[in-house]
């Protein structure tokens, strides 16, 4: 769920907003590393992808579904600059043209399931690897895990930043509990399907999942003498 | 492409509102928001006239009011969520119809609602009175990167193209009787999500090479 106008107060809307520039300036140098001037085109079109996917409902039982929130998926598909960037318009384009998620929240949106979602899950998924066997199976494991990390850290970040500027006085260690309770369950729904969709473009190309690029065999153009 | 051909989430009209420059329409929602982010809950009257002066706004736009409320349902999980806090909510406890309730938390759930309700409405007129093309162009006068704005136009291009495609990919699997009812088809709507993504990036490829046959360096023209 994306944070309304009036949850946090002034203060710390605008504090998180802060945090988010500074994130968004960071992956704006980056982006250009991943994908050079391919950026605008590429990540655009990513970013509709992102916007599409969490459209796709996950049925879980009694009429009830989820979706994806993809932040650690994209950070896996397209790299953590680009994934921020592409999280970050995907939030905007939602606060400016459907009304999701406040306009004077979005800093904090951008935070929570942006920069720490993107951060939080990619780090995990580069850290899983080094421990994993070298292996290009692998890498949908990885990016599981990395998924309901990422999940429980944007999680525990918004009870922290509720703790800070929440408008309503509700016990700390209430709320942690209860929204690393709910949210454990929502991570382990997001690494599933963060898993089935890695799984599945790994298998038919694995050339553009960024996460994947040093584990991908690479041959070496040879040219061969044929005896006749 | 004789129709009508308006973005859908743009309501077409010919307003002050929709005539305003769209960098001063952005920049006066932010700061709308924050002001009623920023008035305490007890100042009750001023929520009031921030609700006339939307009011007011929505009557000079000649939006229809069903338009906006139509598309207001995206506020439901924030309803939920109001309709929670008198009873987790810390402090003095009332006594409602028998049940008791935490007085904080149904003043905060009341607060929620207000702001909320106000945020999404003022959000819903920017968004039925502007057209993207010249949201785009007021974020980039409100000096927004021109990286960050050239991706969002690009977004705003492909929304239809790909939610067209996911559509047709869900037509694909019903003609072959599937639908997904629990978790076990999750590994089918992943495969549809994982095949998204690869004919999306192929596109965003063929897009960018057909862009630099026609001499795009990297910036924006319009």
């Amino acid at each position: 769920m994306h944070v309304p106008d009036g949850f946090l107060d002034a203060p710390t809307s605008l504090a998180t907003a802060g945090v988010a520039v500074a994130g968004i300036a960071v992956a704006l140098r980056g982006a250009r590393r991943e994908l050079d001037d391919r950026v605008a085109p590429l990540a655009g079109i990513i970013a509709t992808f992102v916007f599409a996917g969490q459209m796709i409902n996950f049925p879980v039982a009694g009429g009830t579904s989820g979706h994806l929130m993809g932040g650690a998926l994209t950070a896996v598909l397209v790299g953590p600059y680009t994934g921020l960037l592409c999280m970050t318009v995907v939030l905007a384009v939602q606060a400016l043209m459907f009304a999701d998620g406040g306009i004077t929240a979005l800093g904090t949106n951008v935070v929570l399931m942006g920069v720490v979602a993107v951060v939080v899950g990619y780090a995990v998924f580069r850290g899983a690897l080094l421990v994993l066997p070298r292996r290009i199976s692998m890498v949908a494991p990885a990016a599981a895990l990395g998924a309901v990390v990422s999940v429980a850290a944007s999680a525990a970040t918004f009870v922290l930043l509720y703790s800070v500027g929440g408008v309503v006085p509700i016990p700390f260690d209430t709320l942690l509990t209860a929204m690393l309770g709910v949210h454990v369950v929502i991570g382990v729904g997001e690494a599933v399907i963060t898993f089935v969709v890695v799984a599945g473009i790994v298998t038919v190309r694995p050339d553009l999942v960024h996460g994947a690029r040093r584990l991908v065999a690479t041959r070496e153009l040879e040219t061969r003498l044929v005896s006749a | 492409m004789g129709a009508p051909h308006g973005h859908r989430l743009h309501f077409h009209g010919h307003s002050p509102l929709h005539r305003a420059p769209a960098h001063l329409k952005v920049a006066g929602l932010v700061g709308f928001m924050l002001v009623v982010v920023a008035t305490p809950l007890a100042w009750a009257p001023s929520f009031a006239a921030y609700a006339v002066v939307l009011g007011v706004l929505v009557a000079v736009s000649g939006v229809p009011v069903a338009y906006l409320a139509r598309r207001m349902v995206v506020e439901t999980p924030v309803l939920v969520f109001a309709a929670v806090l008198p009873f987790v909510a810390s402090g003095p406890e009332v006594e409602v119809a028998g049940v008791s309730l935490s007085e904080p938390g149904l003043l905060a759930a009341a607060g929620l609602l207000t702001k909320a309700t106000l945020g999404v409405l003022a959000s819903l007129l920017l968004a039925a009175t502007t057209d993207p093309r010249d949201l785009l162009a007021g974020l980039e006068r409100l000096r927004v990167p021109s990286q960050l704005v050239q991706i969002m136009g690009f977004m705003v291009r492909y929304l239809e193209i790909v939610t067209d495609e996911l559509r047709r990919m869900r037509t694909a699997r019903e003609s072959r009787g599937f639908t997904a009812r629990d978790p076990r088809h999750w590994p089918v709507l992943g495969r549809s999500v994982g095949a998204l993504f690869i004919r999306s990036f192929e596109r965003g490829e063929r897009v960018h090479l057909a862009m630099i046959a026609r001499g795009y360096d990297g910036s924006a023209r319009r």
